[in-house]
């Protein structure tokens, strides 16, 4: 789930001033939460484009509630690249810029395109798009997803534990657990045992004294 | 502004400088050759990336403009 951003906003000076301003923004009244600026990449196209590529580093300013959720962010900076392509000849300006650390708690990605305005050729437009997401997201669904099955599960046995008392109340004789059925079981299997036995016994007895009685004849 | 470099704001700032008057009088204008900051900008560079390396700040196998490819608006 991606929170999206569309903003609109216009200079009142002309491109090529926005262009060179562009590289020059940094240190100024309100850019106190930016510590360091670098160009770590800057190349001119064989079509006489200007690519760079800028770090810099931000403070990473948190609700009291985050810094308690995520302590372990709350000592790091932020991390940020600004990619950009400058064609002077087509007069437009394109950056794309995005957070390289805190990546697993947000991400914001920030692209905008400057161009000449199209009420007056003097002013320059900025049209800013943003993205914002973050995995966090991903854990909540995951939890919701578990919360959900289990609960299903639980509704199983909530049902078949109904059908069972009503079936024990409703019934003429009481239905009996599986424990006391297993039980009597067993003791039926003992009476059955024992009464073999005895039978057992008292055939061989009755096979014994018919033998000595027929051996008594022939003496 | 400070570069993430200590070491290296010195330089960056002599770059910038550099960079500044040749981008608004000669790279705006049309006239995107014969860049005259190579030498400080390489100086520059090789201060900045030991700094880099040194910190470990994750700048290795990105991609330029993120992916290249257009974000759509509404992603799940």
């Amino acid at each position: 789930m991606v929170k999206y951003f569309l903003g609109h906003s216009v200079l009142r000076s002309s491109w090529d001033q926005v262009f060179a301003a562009f590289w020059q923004r940094y240190p100024n009244p309100y850019s106190k939460h930016v510590l360091t600026e670098d160009i770590v990449h800057r190349e001119v196209t064989p079509d006489q484009k200007l690519l760079s590529r800028r770090l810099l580093t931000k403070t990473n300013r948190m609700p009291r509630w985050a810094e308690r959720l995520f302590p372990a962010n709350v000592a790091h900076s932020v991390y940020i690249l600004e990619d950009s392509i400058v064609d002077p000849q087509n007069q437009t300006m394109t950056t794309f810029t995005w957070n390289i650390n805190h990546a697993r708690l947000m991400v914001v990605e920030e692209r905008c395109v400057y161009c000449v305005n199209s009420d007056n050729s003097g002013w320059t437009e900025i049209c800013r798009e943003a993205w914002v997401s973050s995995s966090l997201f991903g854990v909540s669904r995951a939890v919701q997803e578990f919360g959900l099955a289990r609960f299903k599960s639980n509704v199983t046995k909530t049902m078949k534990g109904f059908e069972y008392i009503l079936a024990k109340l409703q019934g003429e004789a009481p239905s009996k657990t599986l424990v006391e059925t297993a039980k009597e079981a067993k003791e039926k299997a003992k009476e059955t045992a024992l009464a073999a036995t005895e039978k057992a016994k008292d055939l061989a007895n009755k096979a014994a004294t018919k033998q000595q009685q027929q051996q008594q004849q022939f003496v | 502004m400070n570069s993430v470099g200590e070491a290296c704001t010195d330089m960056k700032r002599e770059y910038d400088q550099c960079f500044n008057r040749w981008f608004a009088e000669k790279f705006l204008k049309g006239d995107g050759s014969g860049d005259p900051c190579t030498d400080l900008f390489k100086r520059y560079q090789q201060c900045v990336q030991k700094a880099i390396k040194e910190k470990e700040i994750p700048i290795e196998g990105l991609d330029f403009m993120g992916h290249g490819k257009e974000k759509p608006e509404n992603s799940s």
